[in-house]
């Protein structure tokens, strides 16, 4: 159980303008402004939950999965992970978590793979028979046959990053946060993470706080999405809710023969068209699929038609603008 | 405990990696051995008796001083930690159940320790077979040889818990390197490095003796080769501990503050 009560964070950044002036001015009077990262967040996270946790860069995400995992210290509010408030209980609490920071790395780049895990046994104090086991799975859910005998740093990043990803998980944790774990990766790598952890939050329960600018991550894993902006919490629901409120945009997308001489109507705009080829933006508040689809034929003999709604992508950066941030 | 041995152990392992520069650090180490004795022996030959150190007491402190380089030279500082600060992997290092000081503390005695170990053998071995009284004379007794043991290792824990404050400061001035050089150049002058402390002016030798500085390198070596014996070498000992004690409980002081403020860089 993951609680955050009026968490707020202020960082104090130093500012200048470019030139030398203003270089050898800032020697002797700093000019600091203050940025809220955080104000006044809240949320509540169920064990066994699996939420993405997204928003703009510099929305405050990174700060709120630092001070879950007990790394920053807030200036005021309240955090209780599991009975403990992770910054105080830092050693006791990291214990119970696995972190992946995708822009870091936690391998000794200069040893093999498995050697930095064997270190990590004996940091979390693993069990010998539960090392050996978690090894095992890992490798094979992983695909790190290999790779863990072969030195971090002549890993490529796909790799690596399932490396980073598995040493994680060796202590069992019971929350896992995951900050931008697919950042970088190639579709195979992307969906043997996304299947790993999917498969751990059912198997062991494991709860999972997932950031990401890969809205395919978020559609993939999160059940429950966390949207922040400009550091407070603008939107925390299901995905699908989310969906169906900012869906009434369809795209059609259709196959045609003849010469296609569509007159545009209300509610259907077209969007392009090259040699049988036609796209449609369909408003359904103003007319149905079913109706658009009708009028459309009217004018071609259609040869293949899809309708698809708008894009997790889209329905993100179109919240972003409903909301100004 | 446990944990720390086996960081101990995997920071060992990595630096043994790196034998190439361990041979050239050798050569390095002889030239400088060999230099500094012609220097002190050119000394030495105008009037033989006006040192506070016999020559071969000399020679002794300065192949010692060369074979274990890597254990009392501040400026052999360990990269991966100011990085760690600097990139803001120490995020990572904090997400451990690990105290961060005794995580860093034992990274450097592995670091040094794998460094000294790929580095003494060789420079010991060519210094015992010097012709007297240019090598390393045989420890005066078997007492001192394990006075001069416990001494090493205490003078050892002593200049790492030095390094640690300058690796703590990195927390603050994010670019390490004045700090590094700064506190670098003033301990291998104050510590004896450059000039064995004995060779120094009186008056000063006394304000050092107030400091930690005194109490690293510059009492094994001299106990070795009976340089300092007695109740001298005793108060040696015992203020070595007490330095060790004063500057572990300092860095691991100042470590909780800096970490309570750290604001890890980036993303």
């Amino acid at each position: 159980m993951i609680e955050l009560k009026n968490i707020s964070k202020t960082f104090k950044v130093a500012r200048r303008n470019a030139g030398f002036r203003e270089a050898l001015g800032a020697l002797f009077r700093r000019n600091y402004t203050y940025i809220q990262a955080l104000r006044d967040i809240s949320f509540t996270i169920k064990d066994g939950e699996m939420v993405g946790y997204i928003g703009p860069n510099g929305a405050g995400k990174s700060s709120t999965i630092k001070i879950m995992s007990g790394i920053l210290y807030p200036d005021s509010g309240e955090c209780i992970i599991d009975g403990l408030v992770p910054y105080r209980n830092r050693r006791e609490h990291v214990r119970n978590i696995g972190v992946v920071f995708g822009q870091r790395s936690q391998l000794w780049w200069d040893v093999p793979v498995i050697d930095s895990l064997e270190l990590l046994k004996d940091i979390y104090d693993i069990d010998e028979r539960v090392y050996k086991n978690n090894l095992e799975e890992l490798v094979e859910l992983l695909n790190l046959g290999e790779i863990i005998r072969t030195p971090a740093r002549q890993l490529s990043f796909g790799q690596r990053m399932r490396c980073e990803i598995a040493a994680s998980f060796f202590h069992n944790p019971r929350i896992l946060f995951l900050d931008e774990p697919t950042i970088g990766l190639d579709a195979v790598s992307k969906i043997a993470v996304r299947e790993f952890i999917k498969k751990m939050n059912r198997e062991k329960k494991t709860t999972v706080i997932l950031t990401t600018h890969d809205m395919q991550d978020i559609e993939a894993i999160a059940e429950r999405i966390l949207l922040i902006g400009r550091g407070q919490i603008l939107y925390d629901g299901s995905l699908s809710e989310l969906k169906t409120r900012n869906s009434k945009k369809k795209t059609i997308t259709l196959e045609y023969d003849g010469s296609g001489r569509f007159s545009p109507c209300d509610g259907i705009a077209l969007v392009s068209r090259v040699d049988g080829h036609a796209v449609f933006e369909v408003d359904t508040s103003v007319v149905s699929v079913q109706e658009a689809i009708k009028v459309i034929s009217q004018y071609a003999d259609i040869k293949d038609l899809s309708v698809t709604g708008a894009s997790i992508d889209e329905i993100v950066v179109s919240l972003y603008e409903e909301l100004k941030i | 405990m446990k944990k720390y041995i086996s960081f101990f152990r995997i920071r060992f392992i990595n630096g043994l990696q790196y034998r190439i520069a361990a041979y050239a650090g050798v050569a390095t180490q002889f030239a400088w051995g060999f230099m500094e004795i012609l220097i002190f022996k050119a000394f030495y030959k105008e009037n033989p008796h006006g040192f506070p150190m016999e020559f071969s007491q000399l020679a002794s402190y300065v192949w010692l001083q060369q074979a274990f380089l890597a254990l009392f030279m501040l400026w052999m500082y360990d990269n991966d930690i100011f990085l760690s600060i600097t990139s803001g992997n120490v995020a990572y290092e904090l997400a451990r159940p690990l105290d961060l000081y005794n995580m860093w503390f034992t990274k450097n005695l592995a670091v040094r320790l794998s460094r000294a170990v790929l580095r003494c053998v060789p420079v010991l071995a060519v210094a015992v077979l010097l012709p007297e009284p240019y090598g390393i004379a045989p420890p005066v007794s078997l007492f001192g040889f394990f006075m001069f043991i416990i001494s090493m290792i205490l003078a050892f824990l002593c200049l790492v818990a030095l390094s640690m404050l300058v690796y703590i400061s990195a927390f603050y001035t994010l670019s390490p390197m004045g700090v590094r050089m700064v506190a670098a150049t003033l301990t291998e002058f104050l510590t004896g490095s450059i000039i064995p402390l004995p060779f120094f002016p009186e008056k000063i030798v006394k304000i050092i003796s107030f400091t930690p500085f005194a109490f690293m390198q510059n009492i094994p070596f001299r106990i070795y080769s009976g340089n300092i014996a007695g109740s001298e070498m005793l108060w040696g000992i015992l203020m070595q501990l007490f330095w060790v004690i004063a500057l572990v409980s300092a860095g691991r002081l100042w470590m909780a503050r800096a970490v309570k403020k750290v604001v890890v860089q980036g993303g």
